[in-house]
């Protein structure tokens, strides 16, 4: 049925109807609203979970790492400094193979201090060993907590996963939003059966120590377990797509790419205006198109190339930027086309919540055509003075 | 030892799981020069020192870490640390 509702509540309905067994998070802006709305529904008895409440997000993902190594379904929230905080956790609940489910309200890192939207937060924990999914709109953002849970849990994965979406912009709009029934949910996700679980009637060790003789090879599974999961992201995207008609099928969107000249590369709520400003400059008869990456982990090196191997100049858009290098988007597509000859400019932008205009969009095609980027697009250079 | 899934395994690794490749210099134990004294069986940390039937000492080289407590105790100067090849 669709509803018109805020993102975080569309997304607060969607985990309910996943029925996680367990529910850690602490609240911060801007994904309040989510684990707010959880907590009245167990408190409602609409949701039959535990919910703890904790002091910190460090607490928060080792509550849900416990209770995950456990053998629950397990679900957290978090943006920013929380999700800075989980840092260590993050790693942990990896390399255990324990596949937790957290929403990542995108939002900028500190310092300086800010509330406001960018991607910092998720790609700062990229080398995790989480999956990471972006989604473009709330419908998206929804639909992709099925998915990831789908996913983490397959017996060929075991991996935790963020499910992406920019504060803000998404979690505090009201869009329309398709949302599954109850039933609906159950026939595509089922129970998460753990391969193994902290039982005290049958014991086991998790998290052991491993000497220079194994650390390599655990780490190396990990890797294979990140990049293996590709494949069941596109198993149970085109199931998805089958049962409810909305394909996730590809970890990429390749809008009016056909017969691109200029590529758009970004991920998230941006290319929703991308794509207007694509419209209207292929009205002016200017043929740009549009990359986007929906799973940034593993990332799909594979469809980039295919994607962009004609085109003449690439500009990413990232809201990101590893300092002292580039953004990080811009890294994986220029690694993905290396030795293609194809042209890969660097465009940090939209950090800290500054808005993103059609017209934006439509100078960064300019710049890439006249070969400039590599660069913050719209510095404001007065108050660099 | 196979890997576990998500660094998991059953009870009782620590006997399993070979540590011994922590070593950087191993005791070598020159039997003609020992005079079974039992020193280094007793003094070894990781008890990994042990006598046969006749007395003769041998590590296990699977735990020893190559500490050197052997040789620096043994009064016989019957143990000395080389240099562990890898």
């Amino acid at each position: 049925m669709m509803e018109i509702m805020e993102g975080s509540h569309a997304v607060a309905n969607a985990v309910r109807m996943c029925r996680p067994q367990v529910i850690a998070a602490y609240p911060i802006t801007p994904q309040t609203h989510i684990v707010e709305a959880l907590a009245e529904m167990v408190a409602d008895c609409r949701l039959d979970a535990e919910y703890i409440t904790v002091e910190s997000e460090f607490s928060a993902l080792s509550a849900c790492l416990g209770a995950s190594a456990a053998g629950s379904r397990v679900y957290s929230a978090t943006t920013s400094q929380g999700l800075a905080l989980m840092f260590e956790v993050c790693f942990n609940t990896a390399g255990l193979r324990l596949p937790v489910v957290m929403s990542i309200v995108n939002r900028a890192l500190g310092a300086p201090l800010s509330i406001w939207n960018d991607q910092q937060d998720s790609i700062a924990l990229r080398d995790s060993g989480w999956l990471q999914f972006y989604a473009e709109d709330n419908q998206e953002a929804t639909d992709l907590h099925y998915v990831a849970y789908r996913v983490a849990e397959d017996r060929r994965v075991l991996l935790p996963a963020f499910v992406c979406f920019d504060g803000y912009i998404l979690s505090h709009t009201y869009e329309p939003v398709e949302m599954l029934t109850e039933e609906q949910v159950d026939r595509y996700l089922p129970k998460y059966r753990p391969v193994h679980r902290l039982d005290s009637a049958d014991p086991i060790s998790i998290g052991l120590f491993a000497s220079p003789d194994y650390y390599t090879e655990f780490r190396y599974q990990i890797d294979q377990a990140v990049k293996g999961s590709m494949q069941v992201i596109r198993e149970a995207g085109r199931q998805f797509g089958e049962m409810f008609g909305r394909d996730y099928a590809s970890p990429v969107e390749e809008y009016r790419m056909d017969d691109a000249d200029c590529a758009i590369v970004a991920m998230g709520s941006i290319c929703g205006t991308a794509k207007d400003a694509i419209d209207e400059m292929r009205k002016e008869g200017r043929k740009a198109g549009l990359l986007r990456i929906r799973t940034f982990r593993p990332f799909p090196a594979e469809e980039v190339r295919k994607a962009l191997s004609g085109v003449s100049s690439v500009a990413v858009l990232d809201k990101n930027i590893s300092l002292g290098s580039k953004g990080a988007v811009a890294l994986e597509v220029r690694d993905a086309l290396y030795g293609s000859g194809v042209p890969v400019l660097d465009y940090i932008i939209a950090l800290g919540g500054r808005d993103v205009a059609k017209k934006d969009i439509k100078s960064v095609v300019d710049m890439a055509a006249a070969g400039k980027g590599d660069l913050f697009y719209g510095l404001r250079e007065e108050v660099l003075r | 030892m196979a890997l576990g899934l998500g660094c998991s395994s059953r009870p009782g690794t620590s006997r399993a799981n070979r540590t011994g490749s922590w070593r950087t210099f191993r005791p070598v134990f020159l039997h003609d020069k020992c005079t079974k004294c039992g020193l280094c069986v007793s003094v070894c940390p990781e008890g990994c020192v042990v006598a046969d039937s006749e007395g003769i000492p041998e590590p296990d080289y699977d735990y020893c870490k190559g500490c050197g407590l052997c040789a620096e105790e043994c009064p016989a100067g019957a143990i000395e640390m080389q240099k562990e090849e890898k």
